[in-house]
């Protein structure tokens, strides 16, 4: 693949840029209900839990664990062609919603289903931030 | 009416499948189509129902029924829950037909996503506008595209969990290729070892090519009748005793776990219930096998098993050609043609006829079919008979 190939990087829309802004700023946020208290992810305008319109964006703990995992090793978009085989991550969070990363610090054969995770942000030329996950200290 | 039949099938077309390049959805469609209608001895003017499934490239929607030159119909609509879809139509053209709105409904599956200069899996990849905005973009980013990855991590939660190994889904890969070398309509029928599977290239670990199903240009119709009226038509009928659905929800909370614990359970005890037949009346079975661990966890849900004993269960090759449960015996997915739920539903038409020659299961009275949509988020459940009550 052409040294041009690069990875997509999203691009914050109006109901998600508070997540990516957090990013950027080193926290995971996330959309926290104050009518019912339930967390949720990805991004809605609307309580899933409850239907409630009160949907407020906080800081999430970023601590988690590993709940699986996959390593990719087919090229699925030229942007990946330099980094198969990589992982990708379902990472259950303490705040009751499962989202997908990547786990980085660690070599995939040492990934276990269950280990303890901490967020991390990775920055990039175009200054959008990914949540990602490392192994968590201690 | 429990226990007794709900609608019959009583026509099939199955158009050629795989790398058949420059014909558009439609003309597949036409093809099954008209093949189906000469199966039931029916001519196009006794179709009043057209049930068209949606599929990946988006182009069959409702105006198929004028490029098909359908007219004069009391029923005709574009269903989606993916690879569920099949069970879902089948449900709603027999209550359409029991309620007397219609008479004798088309149900069809057609796609030509494979091109020449794109490979089966990038076919199904998803999105490939990069940039993406907001949520979505973040999925690509983290270079999760499409169902494999998805599907590689359901299937390493149930190895951690239950110890379950590659070569337990190889024995399931291997039991189907088996049965594709003796279907006419197979795409793969060069033979496949169990170290064959073990060589096959990682798709997305523990997947491993063999793991994943095939993508094919082609389609598959089934003409529905009520089975009074098919009776007198041209083919054994075949009657549909039981159905249900079952959409367990979202994936993405710690306190769920669909990815093990799958619709297939709460589908497949309604269908069982309504068909007044149990596990042990099946003979053979058509299970939606986009990998091959949803054929295992299916079996899993189904009861034929304990949870977490799948690997055990498939280990000896009971699924394959002489084994107690016959499985996908037209090689399925994996082996054989990938339409969605029309892949292990045209095998069941085959099996309950009685039509399947060398590949035919000794016993197949009672058929089940699965479906299965999305990320294991979408089931459908079918029992089908030769009899037209349970």
């Amino acid at each position: 693949m052409s040294q041009a190939a690069t990875k997509p990087l999203p691009i914050p829309d109006e109901l998600s840029a508070p997540f990516f802004n957090g990013a950027r700023e080193g926290r995971l946020m996330l959309q926290h209900c104050t009518g019912c208290g339930a967390w949720s992810f990805p991004v809605r305008e609307r309580c899933p839990h409850c239907f409630a319109a009160k949907l407020e964006w906080r800081a999430a703990s970023g601590r988690g664990t590993l709940y699986t995992f996959t390593i990719m090793h087919q090229v699925m978009n030229p942007g990946f062609a330099s980094s198969v085989p990589y992982n990708v991550a379902q990472v259950d969070l303490e705040e009751g919603v499962r989202m997908v990363s990547n786990v980085v610090g660690i070599a995939n054969d040492a990934l276990r289903v269950g280990m303890k995770l901490e967020a991390l942000f990775e920055g990039s030329g175009d200054n959008v931030h990914l949540p990602k996950f490392r192994p968590a200290a201690g | 009416m429990p226990n007794q039949s709900k609608g019959a099938i009583v026509g099939l077309g199955v158009t050629p499948m795989g790398k058949i390049y420059g014909r558009r959805a439609i003309d597949f469609a036409a093809e099954a189509i008209a093949l189906a209608l000469d199966d039931a001895g029916l001519a196009k003017s006794d179709v009043d129902g057209l049930l068209i499934n949606a599929n990946i490239s988006g182009d069959m929607d409702v105006r198929s029924q004028m490029v098909l030159g359908f007219e004069n119909l009391t029923l005709v609509n574009v269903m989606s829950a993916y690879g569920s879809t099949a069970g879902s139509m089948m449900q709603y053209a027999c209550m359409a037909i029991r309620e007397g709105l219609v008479r004798t409904v088309v149900l069809v599956y057609a796609d030509a996503p494979l091109s020449p200069s794109r490979g089966a899996g990038q076919s199904y990849a998803g999105p490939h506008r990069f940039p993406l905005g907001g949520m979505v973009g973040l999925k690509a980013a983290y270079g999760n595209f499409g169902a494999n990855p998805e599907y590689a991590m359901a299937a390493r939660r149930h190895m951690h969990l239950y110890g379950t190994t590659t070569e337990q889904f190889g024995t399931i890969a291997v039991g189907q290729r088996k049965w594709a070398q003796m279907s006419p309509w197979a795409q793969m029928k060069a033979s496949m070892t169990l170290a064959d599977h073990q060589n096959s290239r990682f798709i997305a670990e523990p997947l491993r090519l063999f793991d994943c199903c095939l993508v094919s240009n082609g389609a598959v119709a089934v003409i529905v009748t009520s089975a009074e009226r098919a009776r007198d038509l041209k083919q054994p009928p075949v009657n549909v005793l039981g159905y249900a659905q079952s959409a367990p929800g979202d994936n993405l909370r710690t306190d769920r776990h669909p990815a093990v614990e799958t619709g297939a359970k709460r589908s497949g005890e309604m269908a069982f219930r309504m068909a007044g037949v149990t596990r042990d009346d099946i003979g053979t079975c058509q299970l939606y096998d986009c990998y091959t661990y949803t054929v295992l966890v299916t079996l899993e849900d189904y009861g034929f098993c304990a949870k977490g004993e799948g690997g055990p269960f498939v280990a000896d090759g009971k699924l394959g050609p002489g084994g107690s449960l016959p499985t996908n015996t037209g090689g399925g997915q994996l082996s054989g043609y990938y339409m969605w739920a029309f892949t292990p539903l045209s095998e069941a038409v085959v099996q309950a006829r009685g039509q399947g020659g060398a590949r035919q299961a000794p016993r197949s009275d009672y058929v089940l079919v699965s479906g299965n949509g999305g990320i294991l988020n979408y089931h459908s459940t079918m029992i089908l008979s030769r009899h037209a009550s349970g």
